[in-house]
Parts: structure tokens; C-alpha cells; sequence
């Protein structure tokens, strides 16, 4: 059942459930960070609007820095702002950053630990219609793989807002991962957000899926439907990857034996390997990883991409009985 | 003592870190001795027992593989002992290869990587404009990290906003791993490319103190734009079998050729 404590959406299992993009919630907390603490300054490279920034843009015009399409200049006038004292969000596609300048995040942002926050619009299979080059399915690895970052994925726009404004008093480089096309809401201005914290929104003891982004909302809708089969699903939204939440990882694997993870990005380096890696280590429980299989993904509805590259509620069912069978 | 005594003493501890260290850039260390020299006594506004006034002048150091140069000139200006230089690369030194801003206070940045200075050192400007903080942006570079598409990134900027408390300095030696900047990449009119990007441009002989000095002094007046130097430099300078050969840009000396280049520096 849902978990009452995490006040998830009322519409949740609803048809009519509200549908946001994940980005619009940074650019409504990007502008309530900005108007609770003065350092905050934003830097783009010619998204503006596909990365919402607008309204943050003209409210504070002085503290914009527009940086033209140059993603490795937008993380390293970032990180010089940031050696000043200030909170740099970084905004542009999560292709090209992280995707083009990983060694400037690496070196000038990680390496010299200044709070930058890097934020990847448009991350995922969902991009749609834009295509491969345009849908990060790995920027999730090549985040998590260097130190000092903070690797952060929303499960909606909800959460998003609250996780920019809590970036923005963390003194830590952070990476952030936004949606293009609307995707359900799953939680409410009341259910609990703290970066490093995975919350259990669906409580269960067979199973245990571990989600990310929009696969959270699929999970829940599994979970809801194998009820009725008497199969009994935790569902955690983990939006935190990095430091991965060890605690209710392992609790969920002692409790319920066997573990699913779900993501909108590759099977290799994600939050399946992140998971992976708590679980060999610390309590070896049966696992399936729920990803893109090492493909690039391809130009079509978002809708559709996800169907096609089985990123759906059925293939989160299937693992599900796929992994309780190993038991 | 003088800028050029003080100089010449520099390029004695380089010569001699270098050989502890067994591995290292030579001849760009060397060559920008006066220029660091010049910027630690004379020009930055700095307090070496405050790495972390506020008001200091920001020192970023682009192309971070020329460090012993800055370390040798932060220690004789009083940042750390001079006897730590010995530890440069090793084991446990706040002397890192590449330097890194957390390991020594006084480091302004991490570098190493080529090609993301300037635009650090513009992302700097910006915030002290932001702050309308009196302390200037100095960034050194070198004509090889102008390969870089980075770089470029950040002069474009740089010029855009019209960031007057920024001054870079080229240190324009003419050489490169591989060989010589105009084999390997040709950089062609660097003044003229630098202009069109709405930077003032001046050209000076990067062994000259006075000439280095009053090109920092010109720089400060430019109110509309930002400044570079650029800095005409030998790469090796002061050791006359090191003098002008790119062979010499990633290598240490061993013990006979140290005590020949020491010979010749203590002879000056």
C-alpha cells in the first residue's frame, strides 16, 4: 500500500493525474533559491528557455551569465564564479553537459570542490522526437564516477523544486538530471525530500524496486497491480544516486530478498550498478537491473520510445516475478 | 634585493626542485620566471601570511604544468618554507604535480588540463564585478593551450561582458610538446585574433621587468575591455643548453645537467 507518511499525490493512480515536466520545477526553485540567498547566479549556454530558465533570467538579470552554445566554458566561468563565493547553477542538455565537458566538471568543479550545480535538461529516452543525440542515457555513470559530486534525479517537478532549493545551500558540487516532456506528479509539497535519503512510497515485503525519475511513477502502478496477485511491492524513490542511500538499500534487501532497480538510462554505471554494488558488498540478494541495454535510443513520441525500449510498467512486472522466481 | 637577483635565485630552486623531483616541465618553468617573479614582488596585491584575504588579487594559473615556477616564487615570498619545495610530486607534498587549489593555500585553482583558465579566470571576473570588489583577475596562459576550443570559449566571453579587471598573460614561447607552436597548430596573428574579440592587446618581452610591470600598470587603465599581455618568452631562459628547445618542455635535468644549468645561473 502507499506509503501514508510519504503523502504522495491523491491522483496518483488516477488517469487524470497532473502531467509537468521536471524541468519547469527547477526554473520555480531556481528563482526561489536566487531570492533566499544573493550568491545564487545562473549560467547558460543558449537553452534558456528549454532549460526554464526565463524567469530566473529576467527577474535577476545582473546574476545571469549567458555563455553562448559553449558547454565547456559554461561549467568552467561556473567554477571561477564559484572560487569567488558564488552558487553557479549551470544550466544546458544533459548531452553535452555533462556529456562534453566531463573533464572540465572533473577537474575545475569536482577536483577543486566548489559548489557548482550542473543541470541536465532533457535526460533520458523521453527527449523524444529530437533523437539519439539528444537523449543522455549515460550521463548518470559518468557523474557518479567522480568524486565529490552529488548525483541527484527527480522522481517530478515537485521534487525538483525542493532539490534545487536544497543544492543551493550545499557547499558540494551537484549534478541534476531534468525531464523535457511532462511526466506524472508523483509527490506533494509535503512529502519528505532530503539529498541522501531514499523514501519508501509503496510498502511491501516480497519485493523491493528501487526507481529513479519517471520510472518511480511505473513502479508505483506496478506495485498497485500485483497487490491484487498478492504480491507485495516496496517501491523507494531513490532520487539521490550519489551517495546512494546504503541504508534502506540493504534494509530492503533483508527484508524483502530479492531487489529490482528501475531507470531511464543505460544498464551499465546507473543506479542498477550503484545498487549493485551496495548489494555484493553488503547483503547479496537476487537483482534485476531495468534500463536501456546499451543502445542509443532513436527519434519517436516519448511515450513510444519508452514502450520500445521496455521501459514500462510491464517489464518492471515482469522482473519483478522474474526475480522472486530465483527466491 | 632586485627583481632580476631574486629571479635568478627562482630559477636556481626550479632547476634544483626539478632534479629531486626527477620528472617535470622544464623550459616553460624557466620561462616564465621573471614574469611570476615581477607578479609576486612587485605587482599582485597579495598578503602571503593571508592566502585568504579577500582582497587579494586572484591569480589563476592556466597551463598548471609550469608550477614550480609559481611554487618557487610563493615560497620565497614568504607563502611556505623554501625547504618544501624539495617535495615537489612526492609523496604526501602540498607540491602536486598539477597544483591543486585544497592541497596549498594560496593555489587560486586547480590546473593542469589545458585550455579552461581564462574562462575560470572570467568566471572570477564576473563574480567580482557582480561584487564590485576592487581586485583584479590575472590569468596566466601559453600559446599551446590555444589549441584548446575552451580557450577560445573564454576570450569570447571575456570580451562580450567587457571584463576590465581581467588582464591574461601569453606566454608566448613558441614551443609545445611536439615541437614548435607554428608546426604543430599555427596560431598565426594572435593580436589580430585576440582584437577581434574585443580584447586589448599588448606585446612585450617577457624577460624585461620593466616592460612586464608597465604592461600590468597599461593594463589597469584599459576600462573597456579586458587585456592581454603577451608575453614574449624563451623557453629554458637563463640556461643556455635549454634555451629555445621544445625537448626540454617535459623533461627534468638529471644530476650533471642540473649542476651545469646551476653553474651558469650562479655565474649571472
Amino acid at each position: 500500500m502507499i506509503n501514508p507518511k510519504a503523502y504522495l499525490n491523491p491522483k496518483l493512480f488516477d488517469q487524470d493525474i497532473d502531467q509537468v515536466a521536471s524541468r519547469n520545477g527547477f526554473g520555480e526553485g531556481l528563482v526561489l533559491a536566487a531570492e533566499n540567498n544573493e550568491q545564487v547566479v545562473g549560467l547558460c549556454a543558449d537553452l534558456t528557455e528549454s532549460t526554464k530558465m526565463t524567469a530566473f533570467a529576467q527577474q535577476f538579470p545582473h546574476r545571469f551569465i549567458q555563455v553562448g552554445v559553449a558547454e565547456q566554458s559554461l561549467v568552467t566561468v561556473a567554477a571561477g564564479m564559484a572560487l569567488a563565493g558564488k552558487i553557479p547553477f549551470a544550466g544546458a542538455f544533459a548531452t553535452f553537459s555533462p556529456g562534453r565537458n566531463w573533464e572540465q566538471i572533473r577537474t575545475t568543479i569536482c577536483y577543486n570542490d566548489v559548489p557548482v550545480k550542473v543541470i541536465g535538461s532533457h535526460a533520458g529516452i523521453s527527449v523524444g522526437s529530437d533523437g539519439a543525440t539528444h537523449q543522455a542515457l549515460e550521463d548518470i555513470a559518468i557523474m557518479r564516477a567522480l568524486p565529490n559530486m552529488i548525483v541527484i534525479s527527480p522522481v517530478d517537478a515537485v521534487e525538483v523544486k525542493k532539490a534545487t532549493i536544497a543544492m543551493a545551500k550545499l557547499s558540494k558540487p551537484c549534478y541534476m538530471r531534468l525531464s523535457r516532456d511532462k511526466i506524472p506528479v508523483v509527490t506533494t509539497e509535503k512529502t519528505p525530500f532530503e539529498i541522501g535519503r531514499a523514501e519508501v512510497f509503496y510498502e511491501g515485503a516480497d519485493v523491493a524496486v528501487i526507481a529513479t525519475g519517471l520510472m518511480v511513477h511505473r513502479a508505483l502502478q506496478a506495485a498497485e497491480q500485483l497487490k491484487s496477485h498478492n504480491i507485495s511491492v516496496r517501491v523507494i524513490n531513490c532520487h539521490t544516486i550519489k551517495p546512494l542511500d546504503k541504508e534502506v538499500v540493504i534494509k530492503a534487501a533483508k527484508e524483502c530478498r530479492a531487489i529490482v532497480t528501475a531507470e531511464e538510462h543505460q544498464i551499465t554505471g546507473g543506479l542498477g550498478g550503484a545498487v549493485a554494488e551496495v548489494l555484493s558488498q553488503n547483503f547479496p540478494v537476487p537483482l534485476k537491473i531495468i534500463g536501456v541495454k546499451d543502445k542509443f535510443g532513436e527519434s519517436g513520441e516519448g511515450n513510444q520510445l519508452l514502450d520500445k525500449f521496455g521501459l514500462t510498467k510491464d517489464a518492471i512486472i515482469k522482473a519483478i516475478k522474474d526475480v522472486t522466481a530465483l527466491l | 634585493m632586485s627583481l632580476t637577483i631574486k629571479a635568478n635565485l627562482i630559477r636556481q630552486h626550479v632547476i634544483r626542485m626539478l632534479l629531486e623531483a626527477g620528472s617535470g616541465h622544464t623550459a616553460g618553468s624557466l620561462g616564465m620566471v621573471d614574469i611570476f617573479t615581477a607578479l609576486y614582488f612587485h605587482i599582485l596585491n597579495h598578503d602571503p601570511k593571508k592566502p585568504d584575504w579577500n582582497q587579494r588579487d586572484r591569480l589563476i594559473l592556466s597551463n598548471g604544468h609550469i608550477c614550480p615556477a609559481l611554487y618557487a616564487a610563493m615560497a620565497e615570498s614568504g607563502y611556505f618554507p623554501v625547504s618544501e619545495l624539495m617535495t615537489l610530486r612526492k609523496l604526501g607534498s602540498r607540491l602536486q604535480g598539477h597544483p591543486h587549489r585544497a592541497s596549498l593555500p594560496g593555489i587560486e585553482n586547480t590546473s593542469g588540463p589545458l585550455g579552461s583558465g581564462i574562462s575560470q579566470a572570467a568566471g572570477l571576473a564576473l563574480a567580482g564585478k557582480m561584487d564590485k570588489a576592487k581586485w583584479q583577475v590575472i590569468c596566466l596562459t601559453s600559446d599551446g593551450e590555444h589549441d584548446e576550443g575552451n580557450t577560445w570559449e573564454g576570450v569570447m566571453l571575456a570580451g562580450k561582458y567587457k571584463l576590465n579587471n581581467l588582464v591574461a598573460l601569453m606566454d608566448r614561447n613558441n614551443i609545445q610538446i611536439d615541437g614548435f607552436t607554428e608546426d604543430v597548430m599555427p596560431l598565426n596573428d594572435i593580436k589580430a585574433k585576440y582584437e577581434a574579440f574585443n580584447w586589448h592587446v599588448l606585446e612585450i618581452d617577457g624577460h624585461n621587468m620593466n616592460e612586464i610591470i608597465k604592461a600590468f600598470d597599461k593594463a589597469r587603465t584599459i576600462l573597456d575591455k579586458p587585456t592581454i599581455i603577451i608575453a614574449n618568452t624563451i623557453p629554458g631562459k637563463g640556461v643556455s643548453f635549454m634555451e629555445n628547445k621544445y625537448q626540454w618542455h617535459g623533461k627534468a635535468p638529471n644530476q650533471e645537467e642540473a649542476e651545469k644549468a646551476l653553474a651558469e645561473l650562479k655565474s649571472k
